[in-house]
């Protein structure tokens, strides 16, 4: 193996910015209960949290609570509770991180994370939604909303496909309406959508700056800096502002030939949730490989903002329905993924796929077998797939795993240099 | 017919290669087109409305060896959704034109498209079933959906549907619906004359067939049941709850009812049971289906009903069919089954209502574990 790759440790503002505006918003939801400031359960993917801020109704992300217990490696125990409480090893185990949580008194009223005052789901393609929701619902006592998206299962959604949406979110306004004892005022929905528009095009902007080589940051472990932004805080004049830094700083970064790590040798499309509970370790097994991956899927499933939609003020609850139906990773076939992955390795110029699949997540990993011939036989990209899971840490492996990725990436290697030789 | 001969003759159907059964009803329609539905809904009537024969599409069950498509999906993924695409690879669906899946589930979802990827020549439509329950915006966006798979047909398959035609399917559909509760509620009355194993043979074998063809054997079996001599035993009234889409090998069925059990109420091919009683109405005939959808559906595990509790669906079920017990029969890896059990399970128990859970694959074939975890649950039950 030639001379061992580093990471440049670097930490900049994007981390500390992110940091901060999450701790905050977080510390508005545990103040919210005392403060009387009625809270609205949401799903990341593709979702309208716009819609609950312009109603006053403070956004909350059952998801994210999931995903901070298992990177602070504590979503184990609270599985189990679950499943001691009847849910299976096979159900998604970010529900029952989320339901674990609960059962060991770490959510509920009076606590840092209160029982949301409505739960709205968003069901944006995946099922689970539904599911994990109604249980919340039932736990809580909310009421709970069923905002029913029609799944892309067309080139465009049709109309009835908009109409539909639409009208759920004008029902949904007015449920908002009831809780917070104020009307609903469309300019400040208008107002909230221009913010989350200049969040979108900072986003796409600090993504199209990875087109560079080499890459001024890692588009998979480091764009979870700017998912928080991008799918809890959009809509907020701080989270465009948040976007305007990060890209000043790329910007910066990609002026000094800098990225994350002290070579880029390969550069790879990711696809799939990565593996919270070992997130640093996962990411390590790339980095010795100098691998950084230049686009990922994950970093899409509130929205795909890179191939140029943006919210329009001007046309506030279609542009909101449009974004719901279709302009999210969740809510697009498998299949259609495909697509958005080859136009990645293609414009993006990677190497290689790397596909982490998801035991949990069956959304996301059903049937990526059939994306690996996809790329590998039809088209001829090397593509390696390993498998474990965003919220168990049971099923992280972690000597299989790493041997696959040094196998994956010493043949890669040979292959470059074979093809240097010619 | 007797009734032995006309089961016998379901049970013959139910085995043969879905192709095989719609190659044979080519030969007898030239010119004819067949569509297959996964589980869990089936929109049959906009598919007979178009002149072409709706068949279930139930996976490759005990008798489909995977070649194919495990290496594309994964080892934590259901089995019919990889037997349902191994039919493809090994041309046992050769013959149907065309297939239906719906949002069932996330595996479902890539499946429809995963499926279409690999076999381009066979239409694929991938319905939205609506789950919002309430709002007022949802049967007719049900209707919109049905229109557009009619429209699907008549652009891919070159046969449109008539709202004339529509119409008729659903007066044919409400036939044999009628008939299917008569066998459920006959069942109810007298599980000793009518075992789970024929009944799900003879509601298989209706999907396989056309309405019309089927609601004379059926009609004549219903005269016949009652004739059957058979005497009630002591066994335990049990309902099944999650096999809604996986279907449990027909030897598992037995084993219930071997091991002490009458099972008086399921939801094995619940879609073809979808709608609870006749699509009501008059006028357009897809508003009415949308209009059924909403209102006149069969609790699922597949539909979110915001109206009322998970539980309270089964649990109705429970009281309607006299039942003592709940069999939980999810299929391994079944997401949407195995959510709902902990919500269900919570009911039956605010309910008193037992309950046990025995999970399955399509491809099981020992159950000696099975039957004696069932034995023991109705022995305790039965004598306690
Ligand atoms: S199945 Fe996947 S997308 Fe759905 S809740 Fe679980 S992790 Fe999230
Ligand atoms: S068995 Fe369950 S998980 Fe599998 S396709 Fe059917 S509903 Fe989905």
């Amino acid at each position: 193996m030639p001379a061992q790759v580093t990471e440049r440790q670097y930490q900049g503002q994007v981390h500390a910015v992110s940091r901060q505006l999450m701790s905050a918003w977080m510390e508005e939801l545990g103040r919210a209960e005392a403060e009387g400031v009625p809270t609205g359960a949401l799903m990341i993917s593709g979702n309208c949290v716009e819609l609950l801020r312009a109603c006053h109704v403070l956004p909350m992300f059952p998801e994210v609570t999931a995903l901070q217990a298992a990177i602070r490696k504590k979503s184990l125990p609270l599985i189990l509770k679950a499943e001691q409480a009847g849910y299976s090893s096979d159900n998604c185990a970010y529900v029952k991180a989320d339901i674990g949580l609960f059962l060991d008194g770490g959510m509920g009223p009076g606590k840092p994370i209160p029982f949301p005052t409505i739960t709205v789901c968003n069901y944006v393609g995946c099922n689970v939604y539904v599911k994990w929701f109604e249980h919340l619902a039932d736990i809580s006592g909310s009421k709970l909303f069923m905002l029913d998206v029609p799944f892309a299962r067309t080139a465009e959604p049709t109309e009835q496909d908009i109409r539909y949406v639409t009208a759920q979110l004008t029902e949904l306004i007015a449920l908002c309406e009831s809780v917070s004892g104020k009307k609903f005022d469309i300019d400040e929905l208008r107002e909230i959508l221009a913010h989350a528009a200049r969040a979108e095009e900072g986003y796409a902007r600090a993504k199209e700056l990875c087109k560079n080589h080499p890459a001024p940051f890692d588009a998979y472990f480091d764009a979870i800096n700017m998912m928080g932004p991008i799918n809890v805080l959009r809509g907020t004049r701080e989270a465009a502002d948040f976007f305007d830094t990060a890209v000043k700083e790329f910007e910066g970064l990609v002026a000094q030939g800098l990225g994350p790590l002290s070579e880029e040798r390969f550069r790879t499309v990711v696809e799939g949730p990565p593996p919270y509970p070992f997130y640093k370790s996962f990411r390590n097994l790339f980095s010795k490989w100098g691998a950084v991956g230049v686009a990922s899927t994950y970093s899409t499933v509130g929205g795909i903002w890179e191939f140029g939609f943006r919210h329009d003020p001007r046309r506030p609850l279609e542009s909101i329905a449009e974004q719901m139906l279709r302009e999210n990773l969740t809510n697009r076939s498998i299949v259609a993924r495909y697509a958005q992955i080859k136009r990645y390795v293609e414009e993006w110029k990677a190497d290689a796929l790397v596909i982490h699949s998801i035991k949990s997540c069956r959304l996301f990993s059903a049937g990526q077998g059939d994306m690996r011939e996809y790329f590998t036989r039809d088209l001829g990209v090397p593509t390696l797939m390993v498998e474990s899971d965003l919220e168990d840490p049971r099923y992280y492996a972690e000597a299989q795993i790493r041997n696959r990725i040094d196998a994956f990436f010493e043949s890669l290697e040979h292959k470059k240099l074979v093809a240097a030789a010619h | 017919m007797t009734a032995e001969a006309i089961i016998e003759r379901c049970r013959d159907l139910v085995t043969q290669p879905l192709g095989a059964v719609a190659e044979q009803w080519k030969t007898r329609h030239p010119g004819g087109k067949v569509v297959a539905v996964y589980p869990v809904w089936a929109p049959a009537e906009v598919i007979h409305a178009a002149g072409m024969l709706p068949l279930s599409l139930l996976g490759g069950g005990t008798s489909v060896e995977l070649t194919h498509a495990d290496a594309r999906f994964q080892s934590f993924v259901c089995s019919i959704a990889k037997s349902t695409l191994e039919l493809g690879f090994q041309g046992l669906v050769k013959g149907v034109d065309g297939f239906v899946y719906s949002n069932i589930c996330d595996v479902a979802r890539n499946l429809s498209s995963i499926y279409q990827r690999n076999f381009q020549d066979v239409f694929v439509e991938y319905l939205h079933l609506p789950q919002n329950s309430t709002s007022p915006s949802v049967a007719v966006y049900c209707a919109s959906e049905l229109r557009r798979l009619a429209a699907g047909f008549e652009q891919a398959l070159g046969l449109g549907v008539t709202p004339m035609a529509l119409s008729k399917s659903i007066d044919v559909y409400n036939a044999l619906r009628a008939r299917l509760r008569a066998f459920y509620a006959f069942r109810i009355a007298e599980p000793q004359k009518l075992s789970t194993v024929d009944l799900y043979v003879v509601l298989r074998a209706a999907t396989l067939v056309p309405p019309e063809e089927a609601i004379p054997s059926l009609d004549t079996l219903l005269a016949e049941l009652p004739q059957r001599s058979a005497r009630p035993r002591d066994r335990l009234r049990v309902v099944i709850e999650g096999a809604f889409c996986e279907q449990p090998p027909i030897g598992l069925l037995e084993v219930l009812e071997e091991a002490g059990c009458y099972v008086v109420e399921d939801d094995l091919l619940l879609g073809w049971r979808w709608i609870t009683g006749d699509v009501a109405g008059e006028g357009d005939p897809y508003d009415r289906l949308g209009a059924a959808y909403v209102n006149q559906a069969v609790p699922s595990s597949t539909r979110h009903e915001g109206r009322e509790h998970r539980s309270v669906g089964l649990i109705e079920k429970v009281r309607r069919a006299n039942a003592q017990a709940v069999i939980f029969m999810p299929a391994k890896f079944c997401e949407p089954a195995l959510f709902d059990y902990v919500l269900m399970r919570q009911g039956l128990e605010r309910a008193g209502i037992p309950h046990m859970l025995v999970e399955f694959e399509e491809k099981m074939w020992t159950f000696e574990r099975t039957r004696n975890e069932i034995e023991t649950f109705v022995e305790s039950m039965m004598f306690d």
